[in-house]
């Protein structure tokens, strides 16, 4: 009897000690799922969403304090991904927090830029050169076109123009086939 | 010799090309007008003498049917060469050559056009042993390498021995298909008399036996597996027309300005051209007498992968080895599709041993990931499950959707990336530099502090100097007081105490 307790407490103490051990040794840092639904996300750090970038909603999403469809630039295969993700049910994109748009970079007029390096401010991934009383100009390959350099110039001199395709870009359509009816003889 | 030439910036796999002229330039036959910009990239040359009229988005010959960058080059008639510098190339240092052919525009000139200074690397821990050089036709209907080997047997073979010595390659294999018996002659004819170590094999006519993994595969009996360069195996496929632009490019120092142009289908003489890079497809459809009545349309390439051509005003470009005039009677069209039955007899035809039937499913229902699983990038668009398909199901237009698609979610995904990271180094910059504003606050609160102690310091110094100078004043005596008779000094004090007494009545009259 007593030597069953003294192995049983023997046995706790040890596997005690294992997983006590392994908690300090392989403790991850961060939240896992915050980093998964950050993938997932598309980086254009909007804000759309009503959190200030993308990871911060991701944040959110896994604290359950956000919804999964509230990102438009993710579309409706944003929600899926998000829906697979977490095993909720997938739901319509909420339009409260826009519509999908095709994708876009923004454009700074040259001839109006007044060099006030507002946009460069609000810019979430510094894709704008510039300095003060300099003309500033957009580095396109780096813009995610989330917009929110337009609203802060004073004088309206940036344009989100939508990428058009090229023979670079173009895409193979899906198949499509006319659907003929047939004269009935 | 046509009018007018459109030259697309794009004829090769890579960078577009960047302009090296002007509009208004007055350029010469084989002048640089485009360089090439980054590694995977290629020139593009004047093909005749005349001036730059315009650079401006023309249609190309393209899957798409969209506009690319051209220039446009007015020929003056002339046809005045520009100077032309030849290469001792058995002497130069490789680097040097590979860049002379970039420089020339030399490129696959099978159909793929990728630029072939790139393919002219050994692999750094391979020993290369064979070139294999690819006469075997793309697809049916193209005889314009045929025509080459006819004609050029020996400028073809003087390429190969410079792609020998740039790969290290101790043998060369020419695979010839073997319904062209003419070709198999010239080219053995000049295998024998150039002294190289080169053997042509005949191989069978068989679709798509023109395509390298599937020629490498035939003639040396490796399968160059999924993901891997047939470098790592220690050979390297090009394309014979590739080879005898290689040979003219560096001995001779001529750039690539024409190729040789099968033009076929419902014409009235099918004929091979060598034709200037920028002729108008038409003009090359009229040499051959012109289209028969019932024709509908052109294809550029063969039958099976060919682009339909919007119009015949297009340019003849690096990659264009054959053009079709399409009637209904040549290609009947495609009845409606029906639902697959999984019969797999695309299965037994794909020549890369794919499971066609799955790539449709999976392209059809949107499941990317899973088509990759099966491999879908090695998919060569042969279209032969295509062909055999009992319900017609344009199985190619699938997997290209597919294969678009999934190149365009992963840029998709690199810019996602390229986002995350700027935006997490913006943020940490953001971070930083409100810390080093705090630390700097701190420091010249710190420093402000110290200044209001030192004026302590200060205030006491002035002090004691006061201290000082009252102790001074006072151990001083006034002059005209010193040395009295005490006479007088009575006096004074008398004077004194009555100038007191006065002070304290008037005081006291005051209160």
């Amino acid at each position: 009897m007593l030597t069953a307790i003294l192995v049983m407490v023997g046995l706790a103490l040890a596997l005690g000690a294992v997983l006590g051990y392994s908690a300090l040794k392989f403790k991850v840092e961060g939240d896992p799922l915050v980093d998964k639904i950050d993938a997932i996300l598309p980086q254009t750090q909007c804000g759309q969403c009503g959190y200030p970038g993308c990871k911060p909603y991701a944040t959110a999403i896994a604290k359950g304090e956000a919804d999964i469809n509230q990102c438009p630039p993710g579309g409706d295969a944003g929600v899926h991904a998000l829906a697979d993700l977490l095993g909720v049910e997938y739901k319509p994109l909420n339009a409260e927090h826009g519509l999908p748009k095709p994708k876009s970079v923004a454009v700074i007029d040259e001839n109006l830029c007044i060099g006030c390096t507002l946009c460069i401010q609000a810019c979430p991934v510094d894709a704008i050169l510039g300095a003060a009383k300099h003309m500033h100009t957009v580095i396109a390959a780096e813009c995610t076109g989330c917009e929110l350099c337009v609203a802060p110039c004073p004088v309206d001199c940036i344009a989100m123009v939508p990428i058009e395709e090229s023979v670079s870009t173009w895409k193979w359509r899906y198949p499509v086939f006319e659907i003929k009816k047939e004269i009935a003889a | 010799m046509p009018a007018r030439l459109v030259l697309p910036l794009r004829q090769h796999a890579g960078n577009l090309a960047k302009p090296a002229v002007a509009v208004g330039d007055l350029v010469f036959k084989g002048q640089l007008v485009a360089a090439a910009e980054g590694a995977i990239s290629s020139a593009v040359h004047a093909p005749t003498s005349g001036r730059i009229v315009d650079f401006s988005e023309q249609p190309i010959p393209h899957y798409s049917g969209l506009t690319d960058w051209c220039l446009t080059l007015e020929s003056d008639g002339e046809d005045a060469w520009t100077d032309l510098e030849a290469v001792d190339w058995r002497a130069a240092d490789p680097d040097t050559l590979r860049r002379r052919i970039q420089a020339a525009g030399v490129v696959g000139l099978g159909g793929a056009v990728f630029p072939s200074h790139v393919k002219l690397r050994p692999h750094p821990d391979r020993k290369f042993r064979k070139l294999i050089l690819n006469g075997a036709e793309c697809e049916p209907f193209i005889t314009c390498d045929d025509m080459l080997m006819r004609e050029r047997a020996a400028g073809i073979l003087r390429g190969a021995a410079i792609m020998m010595q740039l790969l290290g390659a101790g043998k060369c294999l020419v695979g010839i298909e073997d319904n062209k018996p003419q070709a198999i002659a010239a080219m053995e004819a000049a295998a024998r008399s150039s002294g190289l170590n080169v053997e042509v094999v005949p191989v069978p006519t068989l679709y798509p036996g023109g395509g390298a993994k599937q020629l490498i595969r035939v003639l040396t009996g490796k399968e160059v597996p999924s993901h891997k360069f047939s470098t790592e195996f220690g050979v390297q496929c090009f394309n014979v027309a590739t080879a005898w632009t290689l040979h003219r490019a560096l001995e001779f120092g001529e750039p690539v300005i024409s190729r040789i142009v099968t033009v076929t289908g419902s014409v009235r003489t099918p004929r091979n051209f060598e034709a200037l890079l920028g002729t108008p497809v038409a003009d090359l459809v009229a040499a051959a007498g012109g289209t028969l009545p019932e024709t509908d349309h052109l294809v550029m390439g063969g039958p099976m992968m060919g682009v339909t051509l919007d119009s015949d005003r297009l340019p003849v470009v690096k990659a264009m080895n054959c053009i079709i005039a399409a009637s209904p009677q040549l290609f009947p069209p495609k009845p409606p599709a029906m639902p697959c039955i999984r019969c797999a007899r695309c299965a037994e035809v794909c020549p890369v041993d794919l499971q066609p039937q799955e790539l449709y499913w999976f392209a059809k229902s949107d499941n990317f990931e899973k088509a990759r699983v099966y491999n879908l990038f090695d998919c060569i668009e042969c279209g032969c499950c295509d062909y055999v398909c009992p319900s017609r199901i344009p199985l190619v237009q699938y997997y290209r959707y597919a294969k678009s698609e999934i190149i365009a979610l992963d840029k998709a995904k690199q810019a996602a990336d390229l986002a995350r990271e700027r935006n997490e180094f913006r943020l940490a910059r953001i971070e930083r530099e409100k810390q080093e504003r705090a630390a700097k606050h701190a420091q010249k609160a710190a420093g402000a502090k110290a200044e209001t102690a030192g004026d302590d310091a200060r205030k006491a110094a002035i002090a004691a100097a006061m201290e000082r100078a009252k102790a001074q004043k006072a151990e001083v005596v006034p002059q005209n007081t010193g040395n009295l008779a005490s006479s007088v000094e009575a006096e004074i004090a008398e004077i004194d105490a009555r100038r007191a007494q006065a002070a304290s009545a008037q005081e006291k009259q005051e209160v």
